[in-house]
């Protein structure tokens, strides 16, 4: 298939970028989209451009690595990663649109790829829980319900690609700090710093420029995990319970 | 943010229950107008409750919108350059017209207290009664548009608050409660804005005259 790809290029973070229209041809189906601009760069690197550079690691939709505004929905028409986003979900002759995620708290370092060092940042204010694990104990040591220890999975889940901010007409990395905190928050092991960790992480989310939640649901309609808005009740209940423990 | 707007829900529920002693005729709504300003009297003065729940909202009026412009301010610094393409892929259309169909609400309640608090505005005369000046406004057609339109406003308005109130107290962490959270909203929204729309409708159609 043939596309024309309008792709946002930025040589670096202090300048001022601009969309690029960029004609491909015999685009095949079943390539992934970052085989899709892997071919692209090869053809702008023999023509003596520069390559448009984006994030990419495991390519196996587990990693959260990349990541990509493709047609106006963070990781493109299909619930997934955009490395597992597949050229079948385009037509012959589509316009696409690629943008990097646009946030204040995930500038961008160049074209498509940003930096997304505040998600760590709000992991290391409180994303943790401060026990030596040592070697694995008997599995039955400390009984879990079941519920809580398949909803803690599923909050596990999220690899961070930050697609919720990037949907978020907000920009609010809610979703995330949901994830998160209702990742802990369903353990045992979490409920030590269940109050610190719900503070300091909502601190760190507020200073790193992310915007505040109002339920609005793009995020979870978006994520390649398909975490539940619900985990940002769990967010509110724990920041209740921790602001009226603190009175 | 929810703290404020579960007020002004219980307010509007209320204040829709008591619209509609309308359908019972001049003198059951009448009274009951009265009967609002005698509640807890001699304890309280004549009046008085309605003094107290007007303090009240308008404490909660001023939080409310602080909140919503506090949000609004954080959402345009935490997106500082807008996307070329932007696609709603779930949102519904109550969730994204809050901020703009807010400060509609805001504009209807200062024409509604003009209206028929301080009968600064009279479309329909300025008689004594509350009922004859309620059936005479609403008799006058295009203060019946805009109180029907207020009630669609507001009605989208509950159907997003009620639900994000829920989620925002941190009540809908489960996947079940979500789902009832959800129809909370849509429940009280047609309640409420439905209620309401009752009044004006019944005078437009003839039911409720003088």
């Amino acid at each position: 298939m043939n596309l024309t790809l309008k792709i946002w290029r930025q040589p670096n973070g202090s300048a001022t970028g601009e969309m690029v229209t960029y004609p491909i041809t015999d685009v095949s189906e079943d390539m992934s989209f970052l085989e899709m601009l892997d071919v692209l760069n090869e053809r702008l690197t023999a023509e003596g451009e520069e390559p448009v550079a984006f994030d990419s690691d495991c390519r196996e939709g587990i990693c959260g690595m990349c990541g990509l505004m493709i047609n106006g929905v963070a990781h493109g028409p299909e619930v997934t990663t955009t490395c597992q986003l597949h050229m079948r979900s385009f037509s012959d002759g589509d316009v696409v649109t690629i943008e990097p995620w646009r946030a204040s708290g995930f500038p961008v370092l160049r074209d498509l790829a940003v930096d997304r060092s505040a998600f760590d940042r709000i992991i290391d204010a409180g994303g943790y829980v401060s026990v030596n694990t040592g070697a694995a104990p008997d599995a039955h040591a400390t009984p879990v319900p079941k519920e809580n220890a398949e909803r803690a999975f599923d909050a596990a889940t999220c690899i961070s690609c930050g697609a919720c901010v990037a949907a978020c007409p907000n920009g609010s990395a809610s979703l995330f700090l949901g994830a998160k905190i209702t990742h802990l928050a369903e353990l045992p092991q979490g409920q030590a710093e269940r109050h610190t960790r719900v503070l300091n992480m909502v601190h760190q989310h507020d200073l790193e420029g992310f915007g505040g939640c109002t339920n609005i649901g793009e995020c979870t309609a978006v994520c390649p995990k398909e975490i539940p808005q619900d985990v940002i009740a769990t967010l509110n209940k724990d920041m209740r319970h921790a602001l009226w423990n603190r009175v | 943010m929810a703290v404020t707007g579960l007020v002004f829900i219980g307010y509007v529920l209320l204040h829709m229950y008591g619209n509609l002693w309308a359908f019972s005729g001049q003198e059951a709504f009448d009274d009951y107008a009265h009967h609002l300003r005698e509640l807890l009297t001699p304890m309280l003065p004549y009046g008085g409750l309605l003094w107290i729940l007007r303090v009240v909202l308008l404490a909660s009026l001023v939080g409310h919108a602080a909140a919503a412009f506090a949000l609004w301010s954080r959402a345009a610094k935490a997106r500082d350059r807008r996307y070329a393409v932007k696609k709603v892929v779930t949102a519904t259309l109550s969730s994204r017209t809050m901020r703009w169909g807010g400060v509609a609400l805001l504009a209807f309640v200062i024409f509604h207290i003009l209206h028929l608090t301080t009968h600064t505005i009279n479309p329909g005369g300025d008689p004594e009664s509350p009922y004859l000046r309620l059936v005479g406004s609403f008799q006058v057609w295009w203060v019946a548009v805009i109180y029907l339109l207020a009630m669609l406003a507001l009605g989208m308005h509950i159907r997003h608050g009620a639900f994000s109130m829920l989620q925002t107290l941190g009540l809908t962490d489960n996947r079940r409660r979500y789902r009832v959270a959800h129809a909370v909203g849509l429940v009280l929204a047609i309640v409420v804005a439905g209620g309401f729309a009752l009044v004006p409708l019944g005078v437009l159609l003839g039911i409720v005259t003088t």
